[in-house]
Parts: structure tokens; C-alpha cells; sequence
């Protein structure tokens, strides 16, 4: 890869726009979701957000849990999200409460909350650079394997059992008897 | 790219997220809230991963991702338990525990 540095050059450039727009699009996604008036504009919002982080973990080297953050959230979670939407909604298009009496309270808890994590980020690792495309070592698909079955066994398993669990108690919660 | 690139987007979307779960009074816009702040640490971690060229951060990651799928199953089948019993599922109005 390295006696290709000009290649390399321009992937950079090209994995920096597409971080711009695709983190633009994202934070437009994000904002909708929480501003929406209609809940299921908003689970649709989400699912913009959900495609970009599926496209910034590409941009990072993480193929397999894009192609699983595809699968699962995209293909499942949403399905449940507009199902429970569609089971608990009183009335359909837009709903004006869908906010606190105290909404408000929000704005200044967040911009405080991203100031502080803002500055803590920028003096702490100040213009740190990811190994770009021909310095990075791609972790693939095998070595996460190794490490699910290596030494996080055992938290694997407990997930597993937490799904079930989860399985079980959707149904016994959600069933009509 | 700078790692503080992604760090950035992930505390924006974290802080987005937590306006959502305290503006929103809507159980299921709530879940969606959650569902933001989980890719914003999915972010970091995948982020994190890269710089230290190590696999705990995917591993961790898709951990994050089941349990997001679990809690999201748990969750809607409490908010459908809720609706069935109360007939809404505004937040503000399930205030049992308020003496």
C-alpha cells in the first residue's frame, strides 16, 4: 500500500469530505428526530442517523459492524419502532405534545454537556491523527471472531442469555391474555 | 482524518440525544432518544478501536448493538403494556410515585 502514497493522499481527501457530509447529514438527522412533530417522521429521521453511523464506521475500518448496524437497526429495530408507533399511537400525522411542559430545560443541559466533552476532546487529544489508508491495520472480520470467542466468551454468553431473556419477557410483557 | 473528528460527531449526537430524553414526552420518541445516544458511543468505540489498532472496540461495539436490540424489544413491550393499561403513553401523566 505504501508505494502508492499519492492514492493515499487522495483517499484521504476523499474520506474527509465524505465525513463532512455524511456528519452533516447525520447531525441534520439527529436534530430532526428530537424537533419532530410527527413520531413517524421522526423514527424515519433516525434512520437517516443510523445510515450515516452505518457509513462513519466504514470510514473507520469497522466493515462488520456496519454491515450488522445495517441488519439490525436498520432492518429490525426500526421494523419494531414503526410497529410500536403504529400499536400506541392515539391518532394519526402530527401531535403538538409531544414535548415536557419544561422542554426548554433540555437546551441548556445539552449545550453544556457538549461544551464541557468539546473542550475535554480538543485539549486532550488536539489534532491526533487516525492512521490513515496506507498506514492502517484493517481489523477484520477473523480477529474480531477470535476475540468474541477468546477472551470475551463469557460476556457472549451472558449477552446471549440477555437476549433470550429479553425474547421471553417482550412476549410474556406484550401478550394479550 | 483526526480522531477528533469522530469523537466530536459522537458527542454531538450523545448530547442530541439527551435533549431528546428530556424534551420528549412521548415513551417511544424517548426510545428513540436512547437509540442516538447508543450510536454516539458506538462511534467512540469504533473510533478508539482504530487508533489503538485493536479488536475490543468492534467487539465491544457489537455488544452494544445486541443490547441496543434487546432494550429497544423490552422497552416497546413496556410502552404497549403502558398504553394498553393507561391509554397513553405520555411520560407526565403515568406519575404514580408522586405522593
Amino acid at each position: 500500500m505504501t508505494a502508492f502514497p499519492v492514492l493515499a493522499e487522495q483517499a484521504l481527501v476523499a474520506q474527509n469530505i465524505a465525513f463532512g457530509i455524511i456528519a452533516a447529514l447525520m447531525i441534520f438527522g439527529a436534530l430532526r428526530v428530537v424537533t419532530a412533530k410527527n413520531v413517524v417522521h421522526a423514527a424515519l429521521w433516525l434512520v437517516c442517523v443510523l445510515a450515516g453511523a452505518a457509513a462513519q464506521y466504514l470510514l473507520v475500518y469497522a466493515e462488520f459492524v456496519a454491515v450488522t448496524q445495517v441488519l439490525v437497526y436498520i432492518g429490525a429495530v426500526m421494523v419494531l419502532f414503526l410497529f410500536g408507533v403504529m400499536l400506541t399511537r392515539a391518532r394519526l400525522g402530527r401531535e403538538s405534545d409531544l414535548n415536557n411542559k419544561n422542554w426548554a430545560l433540555g437546551i441548556p443541559v445539552a449545550v453544556v454537556l457538549f461544551a464541557a466533552m468539546s473542550i475535554a476532546l480538543i485539549k486532550g487529544f488536539k489534532d491526533e491523527k487516525l492512521p490513515g489508508p496506507d498506514t492502517a491495520n484493517r481489523i477484520d472480520t477473523r480477529l474480531i471472531s477470535d476475540s468474541i470467542f477468546g477472551p470475551y466468551l463469557l460476556p457472549f454468553w451472558a449477552l446471549s442469555f440477555v437476549l433470550l431473556v429479553a425474547v421471553i419477557g417482550a412476549i410474556v410483557l406484550a401478550r394479550k391474555d | 482524518m483526526l480522531i477528533n473528528q469522530f469523537l466530536i460527531l459522537g458527542a454531538l449526537l450523545f448530547c442530541i440525544g439527551v435533549y431528546g430524553v428530556i424534551a420528549r414526552k412521548n415513551a417511544v420518541l424517548v426510545l428513540l432518544s436512547i437509540e442516538l445516544i447508543l450510536n454516539a458511543v458506538n462511534l467512540n468505540l469504533l473510533a478508539f478501536a482504530l487508533r489503538d489498532n485493536n479488536p475490543d472496540g468492534h467487539v465491544f461495539a457489537l455488544y452494544v448493538l445486541a443490547i441496543a436490540a434487546a432494550e429497544v424489544g423490552v422497552g416497546l413491550g413496556l410502552v404497549l403494556l403502558i398504553f394498553r393499561n393507561k391509554k397513553t403513553i405520555a411520560l407526565d401523566e403515568l406519575s404514580e410515585m408522586k405522593g
